[in-house]
C-alpha cells in the first residue's frame, strides 16, 4: 500500500529510475559475464575468471582490428576536427552567398540514415574503381563526423568575443598570429571535445565500416564477425568491457580538461563548447 | 590651427547596407590633444573611431593619420591603439602577457619587454599585478590593463571607445581625472568616444558633437557649453531653458530682445553672433545657473522679472527650482547654490528672478 502511494506521488522519479535501469542494465551485464567462468551466457554465474581476457590478448586478428580502428579513429578525428574548425569559423564569423544552403549541406549526414550513406559511398567507390581500404572507411567516417565537429566548434566560436581578435590585430599581430595566439587557445576546449567525440564515433561506427572496409576490418566489424561463434561470446564480452571502461575514461578526461580550461579563463564551467552539458 | 594635424578626416561617408552611419564627416585633430567624440547612442561615434583604427573602411572620403592616407592600410599597420568598450583582455593570458602582447612582434629582448611592461603597469598603477590572470581583476583594473596594453605600444594616437561606461559612478569619476592626467603626462593624442556630456566636458581639450552621422559642432568644452550653435547641441550639453523671443536691429549694430517671459534686454554688437539677422530669432536659451532667485529685498540684478516656484529638487550642494514664468507654459529651471543660512523656497512662493544680457544664449 505504502509503495503504491509512494509511486503515485513520485511518478516522475519512478519513471526516471526505470528509464536509467533500462538504459544501463545491459551495460552492467557486460562486465558480469566477462568475468564468468562458463561459456554459456546465462544466470546463475558459475565462478570468477580472467581467462577471456587472456584469450583476447592472444588473438592476432583482434590486434589487427584494434590497430585499424585506432588508425581510422585518430585520422578521422584529426581530419574532421580540422574541417569542422574551418566550417564553424566561416559559419559564425562570415556571411557568404548561399550560406544557409551550404551549412545545411554540411550538416546533412547528421540526419541521413547511415545505411544510405554507406551504400551510396560503396556504389560510388565501385564505379570509380577505388579499392576498399582503411582510407575509404576514413572518408566515410569524416563525412559523418564533420557535422558533430561543426556543432561543437561553432558553439566554441560563438563564445569568442570578436573584440579579442580585433584587439590582437590592433596590437600589430597578423591574422595567422591572431589565430595562433588568441583564437586557438580559446577554442582549445572545443577542439579537444571535438577530437574526443569524433574519435569515439569513429571507433564504434559499424555500418559504414562494414560496407567500406576491405580486408582490413575495424573493431566493431571484427566483433560482429565473432558473434557467429557461441564459444567466443565471453571473450567478446571481455572486449566490450574494455571498450566500455575506455570510453568512460575518455569522456571523463575530456570533460575534466574542458572544465579546467574554462575555469582558467574565468568562465562558467557549465557552459561553452563542451559536449556534456 | 596648425598645418599638420595628427588626424585629418576628409568628407568621410560610411554606409552599412541601407543605414548611413556617417554622412560627410570632416575633422582635424591636433597632436597631443585630448579629443572627444560626443553624441547620443547610434550617432556613428564608434564607426568613426573604428575607421581611424582600421577596422572599417570609409565608403567614400579619406582618413589621414600623421600625413599618410590610411586607405587600404590594415589595423595592424596603423600607428593607433584602441581601448575597447569591453576591454577585450585576453582571458587566457596573465596581466603581463596581455600588456606585452604587442611587444612580442617588435624586435625586443625578453628583458626589454619585461621592463616596458613594468613601466606600463606602473603608469596605470598596477605594479605587482603582472602575474594575476585576467579574471582575477575588477572592472577598473581591467580598464587599466587595456590602457597599459595600448600605451606600451607607444602609439601616436590612443582610441578609447566608452572606456568608463561599465564602471560605477564613483570609480568612473576617479578614472576620468586619472585618464586626463595620464594623457597629459604622456602627451599622446587621445580620442575618446562617449555619450556622457559631463565626461566629455571634464576630460577633453576639444569635443566634436555628432548627431545622426553628422558633426554639429567642434569646440572647446567652454565654448560648447556657453555658445552651442543650435538648440539641439544646447539641450544635449547640460540643462538649457528655451524661451520665446523677438529681436529688433538696434542702431549700434547690436540687438534689442523682447522676451515675454523675462522682459526686454539689449545685446551688444560684440555678444551677437555675426551672421545672425534679427528676424531669424524666435527662441533664446538660458542656462539654469544664469538665472538667480533674488531672496532678499536688497538683492538686485541687471534685469529682474517675477515667477512662482512650482517645485524644487535638492541635490545637496545645489537646488534646482522649477519656476513658472509669465507668458510661457513650460516651466523654467533655475539652479541655486545652497549657501549658509539659505533655506529652500517652498512651492507656491512668488519670487523675483535676476538675470542679464550675459545670461542669454543666441542660436544661429
Ligand atoms: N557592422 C555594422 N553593420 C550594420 N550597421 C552598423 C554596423 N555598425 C554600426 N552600424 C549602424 O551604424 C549606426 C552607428 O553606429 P555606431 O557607430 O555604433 O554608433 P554609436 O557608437 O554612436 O552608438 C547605427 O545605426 C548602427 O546600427
Ligand atoms: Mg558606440
Amino acid at each position: 500500500m505504502r509503495l503504491t502511494r509512494f509511486l503515485s506521488k513520485n511518478w516522475l522519479l519512478t519513471y526516471a529510475a526505470l528509464y536509467v535501469a533500462f538504459l544501463y542494465a545491459p551495460v552492467i551485464l557486460l562486465p558480469l559475464f566477462a568475468f564468468n567462468e562458463s561459456t554459456i551466457i546465462a544466470f546463475p554465474l558459475t565462478g570468477f575468471t580472467t581467462k577471456w581476457f587472456t584469450v583476447l590478448f592472444e588473438s592476432t586478428a583482434l590486434h589487427q582490428a584494434v590497430k585499424n580502428s585506432l588508425i581510422i579513429g585518430v585520422v578521422t578525428a584529426v581530419l574532421s576536427t580540422i574541417l569542422g574548425t574551418c566550417a564553424a569559423r566561416a559559419m559564425v564569423r562570415f556571411g557568404f552567398p548561399f550560406k544557409r544552403g551550404i551549412v545545411s549541406f554540411i550538416m546533412l549526414p547528421l540526419v541521413l540514415p547511415e545505411i544510405i550513406v554507406a551504400v551510396a559511398l560503396l556504389v560510388l567507390l565501385m564505379q570509380l574503381g577505388f579499392p576498399l581500404s582503411i582510407w575509404t572507411v576514413i572518408g566515410g567516417h569524416v563525412l559523418i563526423c564533420v557535422p558533430f565537429s561543426v556543432a561543437i566548434l561553432s558553439s566554441a566560436f560563438q563564445g569568442l568575443d570578436k573584440n579579442l581578435e580585433e584587439a590582437s590585430l590592433d596590437l600589430g599581430e597578423t591574422g595567422w598570429g591572431t589565430f595562433r595566439r588568441v583564437i586557438f587557445p580559446l577554442i582549445l576546449p572545443g577542439v579537444i571535445s571535438s577530437l574526443l567525440i569524433t574519435f569515439t564515433i569513429s571507433l564504434d561506427e559499424f555500418i559504414i565500416a562494414f560496407f567500406l572496409t576491405g580486408t582490413d576490418v575495424t573493431l566493431p566489424v571484427y566483433i560482429w564477425s565473432q558473434l557467429r561463434f557461441p564459444a567466443k561470446l565471453p571473450s567478446v564480452m571481455a572486449l566490450g568491457t574494455i571498450l566500455l571502461v575506455l570510453s568512460v575514461l575518455l569522456l571523463v578526461l575530456g570533460e575534466w580538461f574542458r572544465r579546467r580550461s574554462a575555469k582558467q579563463q574565468g568562465l562558467d564551467p557549465a557552459s561553452g563548447g563542451g559536449f556534456m552539458q | 590651427m596648425t598645418q599638420n594635424p595628427i588626424i585629418d578626416i576628409k568628407n568621410v561617408h560610411k554606409s552599412f547596407g541601407k543605414v548611413e552611419a556617417l554622412k560627410g564627416v570632416n575633422l582635424r585633430i591636433e597632436e597631443g590633444e585630448f579629443f572627444s567624440l560626443l553624441g547620443p547612442s547610434g550617432c556613428g561615434k564608434t564607426t568613426l573611431l573604428r575607421m581611424i583604427a582600421g577596422f572599417e573602411e570609409p565608403t567614400s572620403g579619406a582618413v589621414i593619420i600623421g600625413g599618410e592616407p590610411m586607405m587600404g592600410i590594415p589595423a595592424n599597420k596603423r600607428p593607433t591603439n584602441m581601448v575597447f568598450q569591453s576591454y577585450a583582455i585576453f582571458p587566457h593570458l596573465s596581466v603581463s602577457d596581455n600588456v606585452g602582447y604587442g611587444l612580442a612582434k617588435k624586435k625586443m629582448s625578453r628583458s626589454e619587454i619585461a621592463e616596458e611592461v613594468n613601466n606600463a603597469l606602473a603608469m596605470v598603477d598596477l605594479v605587482g599585478y603582472g602575474d594575476r590572470s585576467a579574471h582575477e581583476l575588477s572592472g577598473g583594473q581591467r580598464q587599466r590593463v587595456a590602457l597599459a596594453r595600448a600605451l606600451v605600444m607607444k602609439p601616436r594616437v590612443v582610441l578609447l571607445d566608452e572606456p568608463l561606461s561599465a564602471l560605477d559612478k564613483k570609480l568612473r569619476e576617479q578614472m576620468q581625472i586619472e585618464l586626463r592626467e595620464l594623457q597629459q603626462s604622456v602627451g599622446i593624442t587621445f580620442i575618446l568616444v562617449t555619450h556622457d556630456q559631463e565626461e566629455a566636458l571634464i576630460m577633453s581639450d576639444r569635443i566634436a558633437v555628432l548627431f545622426e552621422g553628422e558633426i554639429a559642432q567642434v569646440a572647446t568644452p567652454q565654448t560648447l557649453y556657453q555658445q552651442p550653435v543650435n538648440e539641439r547641441v544646447a539641450s544635449f550639453i547640460g540643462v538649457m531653458n528655451f524661451l520665446q523671443a523677438q529681436a529688433t536691429e538696434s542702431a549700434d549694430g547690436g540687438l534689442g530682445l523682447e522676451i515675454p517671459a523675462l522682459g526686454d534686454v539689449a545685446i551688444a554688437k560684440a555678444a551677437r553672433p555675426e551672421d545672425l539677422p534679427a528676424a531669424s530669432i524666435d527662441r533664446i536659451g538660458v542656462r539654469p545657473e544664469m538665472l538667480t532667485i533674488l531672496f532678499d529685498e536688497s538683492d538686485h540684478a541687471e534685469c529682474e522679472s517675477e515667477g512662482v516656484v512650482v517645485g524644487a529638487s535638492y541635490y545637496g550642494d545645489m537646488t534646482y527650482y522649477s519656476v513658472q514664468l509669465p507668458e510661457t507654459e513650460e516651466l523654467t529651471t533655475v539652479s541655486m547654490r545652497n549657501t549658509a543660512g539659505r533655506s529652500i523656497v517652498a512651492s507656491g512662493t512668488k519670487v523675483r528672478i535676476g538675470w542679464g544680457a550675459d545670461s542669454i544664449v543666441l542660436f544661429s
